[in-house]
């Protein structure tokens, strides 16, 4: 189980505001993360990465504690086995395709599995700027995986796919996930995007 | 002619452009991160050669430096080392005078990289060392080289400093600047023009190529 009670200040519109989230979501399955925009979906993802820290609250991840606002614990970013498709791709200008995958992983046979589960494999010499929207964003969430993460956080990561796309690589992630026993928490507006038995978390302001 | 000034100025740049690009790239990268006060700073102090006269800038220099006073008693009588009216004084005030052509560019270039770029690479494990060699250097190289080349042109030109703090002993700090003065002052105008005119192709060429080298990267190697 993932325990988080957290409250953070963040910096809205309206001034300063206090982020507050009390929830549960299951280890090894895949939960959608809905909700109006600005409710805070993607800070809620960066927080547990470990890319925003909360003022107070708990986050337990499988009993392991990641962050304690009392006891001063915060476990580090490169610790927490996390992978994390950004909205915005946030590819890296200066690597290939096959580049990205491997700054995550020397496993040669995984990175060709990852291509092949992409469809990427004619693109592997590519750099980011040579591929379309859609490719960019499935390289995305390629180079996430490439490091086998125990959860992994997906910010919109569908939303440049066409439909026959979208529907194989779900399809193709779900059985990835299931025989890596990965978590995954997906923040979508789409419904379709909702894949097997996933859980549904409505974030509400 | 006597080459020696001409060879003596690009060996200054050169050692200039060196350390400057070893320190000064992270420095750079310091100051990019969020604003702070000790940042703001040091910020204000790394841009002071830009608009303080040469002549202030060599001439606390030389003050410092002199075996006479403080600082440069302590390195004399202690390291046996002496800063003014050498080559290592040169480079000294060189890399203090040419300083904030290395950091600007370079700073502007970390601050106007997407932040998620380095958030990436911490979520796939990597440390901040890691992520600043494989991910933040080579999506700046465009700007370093700039930088580096901008340094080493600056250094060509310098004057004031460098006849504050080297005075004018050929062979050791009598750098192509410095002859043109020493020639004109001598009224040996062939000669002046003669450094001049080598010291200007010089460094329009190397402000050329930055030019060409960055035309995709940058609109002008000032920004």
């Amino acid at each position: 189980m993932i325990e988080i009670n957290i409250t953070k200040r963040i910096k809205t519109y309206k001034g300063w505001e206090d982020f507050k989230i009390n929830t549960q979501f299951e280890i090894g399955k895949i939960t959608r993360i809905t909700g109006p925009s600005g409710v805070g979906k993607t800070t809620l993802l960066k927080i547990l990465a470990g890319l925003a820290t909360p003022e107070h609250g708990l986050i337990k991840f499988n009993g392991e504690v990641w962050f304690d606002a009392k006891a001063k614990i915060s476990k580090r970013i490169q610790e927490r086995n996390v992978g994390f498709v950004f909205q915005d791709y946030a590819l890296f200008p200066n690597m290939t395709v096959e580049e990205h995958l491997k700054f995550g992983t020397t496993d040669i046979e995984y990175i060709e599995y990852l291509l092949e589960l992409g469809e990427m494999g004619s693109f592997r010499s590519n750099l980011p700027k040579q591929l379309s929207g859609g490719q960019q964003q499935r390289l995305a969430i390629l180079r996430a995986l490439s490091t086998k993460p125990a959860l992994l956080l997906m910010d919109e990561s569908f939303s440049a796919l066409d439909k026959r796309l979208k529907s194989d690589l779900l399809f193709r992630l779900q059985v990835l996930f299931s025989a890596q026993g990965t978590t995954v928490l997906l923040v979508t507006h789409q419904e379709e995007e909702i894949v097997g038995d996933a859980g549904v978390f409505m974030m509400e302001e | 002619m006597d080459f020696e000034p001409i060879l003596l100025s690009l060996k200054l740049a050169f050692i200039t452009t060196i350390i400057l690009a070893a320190i000064g790239i992270p420095i750079a990268y310091w100051l990019s991160g969020k604003s702070t006060t000790p940042k703001i700073l040091a910020e204000a102090l790394i841009t002071m050669p830009l608009v303080l006269p040469p002549s202030v800038l060599g001439f606390y220099l030389l003050l410092a430096f002199s075996p006479n006073n403080g600082l440069g008693k302590w390195l004399h009588d202690h390291l046996n080392l002496q800063l003014v009216f050498s080559f290592e004084g040169l480079i000294l005030a060189s890399v203090i005078y040419s300083l904030p052509f290395m950091i600007s560019p370079v700073k502007s270039a970390f601050g106007h990289l997407p932040g998620n770029l380095a958030e990436a690479s911490y979520t796939m494990g990597k440390t901040r060392w890691q992520t600043f060699i494989y991910v933040l250097l080579p999506n700046i190289k465009a700007s370093i080289y700039t930088a580096a080349v901008l340094t080493f042109a600056h250094t060509l030109g310098e004057f004031g400093v460098v006849l504050m703090i080297g005075g004018n002993i050929p062979g050791v700090t009598k750098v192509a600047s410095i002859a043109i003065y020493d020639s004109v002052e001598s009224m040996d105008y062939d000669s002046a023009n003669h450094y001049a005119l080598m010291l200007f192709a010089i460094t329009f060429i190397i402000v050329l190529a930055v030019f060409i080298f960055n035309k995709k990267a940058v609109k002008n190697p000032f920004e």
